[in-house]
């Protein structure tokens, strides 16, 4: 992909990164590379450590060893965009989907700067491509996890993101919504940005992602998902079980 | 019924009482709409016992009570946040070690201070009739602080209430609203002191604010009408504790309460 063509082109490279809390080794050794319009899926067991990569790759947890390089896309400038699992989310706040958006100008604007004009323009524009401009007077508790997930998705475009993180994005997402989530992720994708989704769900991977990141705090495989997702790749990642889901997937 | 709310302004002491109410009603409710969807309660009962020892420096050394309790407050908002982040414990754990202590200090402060005669009772309870022109010249210039703070930083404070990951990946500035929020905290507890005391102050800084949340849907209506109803509360208490005699702050903190208890039938919003 001649992603160098779009603004939004950033690439990242993982080299034997290590984290490690309290003694207890999160992620050994991982390395893996990322070009721009990448749509990388990540999978693996509770406790893979796929939060932890997320992390680790923003800059919110110490990487004991190894290098996690990003071009063109700054820790702090805005580059990076984060959508949360949706726990660490403090619903309790009374904000619309368009609130929610706007909070994605913050880092573009100086500390006492308003949004202006451009801004809302900005904003309204980003809840359109996620098909959000008629949700936008909603409230985010009002709203579905899939509409929710899209909101956040608008958020990273307002800050003018290269690289999208997304927790557990399809966690409480129904399976047409999941598509509907896809389906955006993939145009964004084409502009040449790397997005990457960590999910539980190992429906359709090879329609979804490019490549698959197979995680159990190491990396089991990484490449694309009709390569990476064997019957001993699966194994690794959920032991006598995994070896059931790839025959369920190949039937 | 005009002579109700104009005979009271006949004395200098009520005028002043009445614009320290003003600005309490509105001040703790602005902050209190953080307060409320953070749940911060618990950090604004700490910061309003943990300015005692600044308080009783201040009648020690002659200084406005008002004044020494500002620096106290700001720093034990500080200790409060950076204790929790750096020694791994949760907020409410290092609230619950400063909180005490800072208070206990006060406490054996206060004893050992035989110069200086200080009714306890004014301090727990608040004695808004005896808010003196200093403390008013105070009270206003704290609030033109927080308001300014709050405008600026408005995006940024719901960002970091709303989504504390996502704001913490968007830049280094998060942890820095977050202690601007924990120094605006201490800042109206101040106020808030002087009218509702330290015991009462959470009513101010909490119910309103709750009483909002009830009520309208967004951010910004939640903190305009708390900021309404705590205004409406605190004069309403400060009349009622005129005209039959009963101390301000209590009556304050009852008609506020009052107001909650009518709202609940009306709530629009549902459960979280």
């Amino acid at each position: 992909m001649s992603a160098d063509t779009y603004p939004h082109s950033a690439s990242m490279s993982l080299q034997d990164v290590t984290v490690e809390f309290g003694g207890y080794m999160a992620l050994n050794n991982v390395s893996f590379d990322v070009e721009a319009g990448t749509l990388m899926g990540v999978v693996g067991p509770n406790g893979a450590g796929k939060s932890t990569l997320f992390n680790a790759i923003v800059g919110l947890l110490p990487v004991r060893r190894g290098k996690v390089t990003l071009h063109r896309a700054d820790r702090g400038s805005g580059a990076l965009a984060y959508v949360p699992q949706r726990d660490s989310v403090n619903w309790r706040v009374p904000v619309t989907a368009m609130d929610v958006v706007t909070m994605g100008r913050c880092c573009r604007l100086g500390w006492f700067r308003r949004p202006g004009k451009r801004d809302r323009e900005l904003v309204n524009a980003c809840l359109g491509r996620v098909g959000l401009w008629d949700h936008r007077s909603a409230l985010m508790t009002e709203l579905s996890g899939g509409q929710r997930q899209r909101v956040f998705v608008a958020r990273a475009l307002a800050q003018e993101a290269s690289v999208l993180l997304l927790d557990e994005a399809f966690s409480g997402v129904d399976a047409g919504a999941q598509e509907g989530l896809v389906e955006v992720l993939q145009t964004l994708r084409d502009e040449g940005r790397i997005i990457m989704l960590a999910t539980h769900d190992l429906t359709n991977l090879a329609g979804r992602f490019d490549k698959v990141l197979c995680l159990n705090r190491h990396v089991c495989a990484c490449g694309p998902p009709d390569q990476v997702v064997t019957s001993e790749v699966m194994e690794q990642l959920y032991g006598a079980h995994g070896l059931r889901l790839t025959m369920n997937e190949e039937r | 019924m005009i002579d109700f709310f104009i005979a009271p302004l006949e004395y200098g002491f009520m005028v002043r009482a009445l614009i320290g109410s003003v600005l309490v009603g509105v001040m703790c409710p602005l902050v209190g709409a953080h307060v409320v969807t953070r749940n911060l309660a618990f950090i604004g009962d700490a910061l309003a016992h943990a300015v005692l020892p600044g308080m009783v420096l201040g009648f020690i050394v002659g200084i406005n009570p008002a004044i020494a309790a500002v620096p106290t407050g700001v720093s034990v908002a500080m200790i409060i946040r950076t204790v929790s982040r750096r020694a791994g414990l949760s907020m409410d754990t290092s609230i619950g070690i400063l909180f005490a202590t800072t208070f206990a200090l006060g406490l054996a402060m206060l004893s050992r201070a035989t110069t200086i005669r200080v009714n306890m009772e004014d301090l727990l309870m608040g004695q808004i009739l005896a808010i003196s022109p200093t403390d008013i010249y105070v009270s206003l210039g704290i609030a033109a602080m927080v308001i300014l703070g709050m405008f600026a930083l408005h995006n940024w404070l719901l960002f970091a209430s709303f989504d504390p990951v996502g704001s913490q990946v968007f830049g280094r500035r998060t942890s820095f609203v977050d202690y601007v929020m924990m120094v605006m905290l201490a800042l109206v507890i101040v106020i808030g002191i002087q009218a509702a005391g330290i015991v009462l102050v959470m009513a101010m800084l909490v119910t309103p604010a709750a009483t909002a949340y009830l009520l309208v849907r967004r951010f910004v209506s939640m903190m305009i009408v708390a900021a309404a109803l705590g205004a409406a509360a605190s004069v309403t208490g400060l009349y009622i504790s005129y005209h039959f005699n009963l101390p301000a702050g209590p009556a304050m903190t009852l008609v506020s309460s009052a107001i909650f208890v009518l709202a609940v039938p009306f709530k629009r919003r549902a459960p979280v």
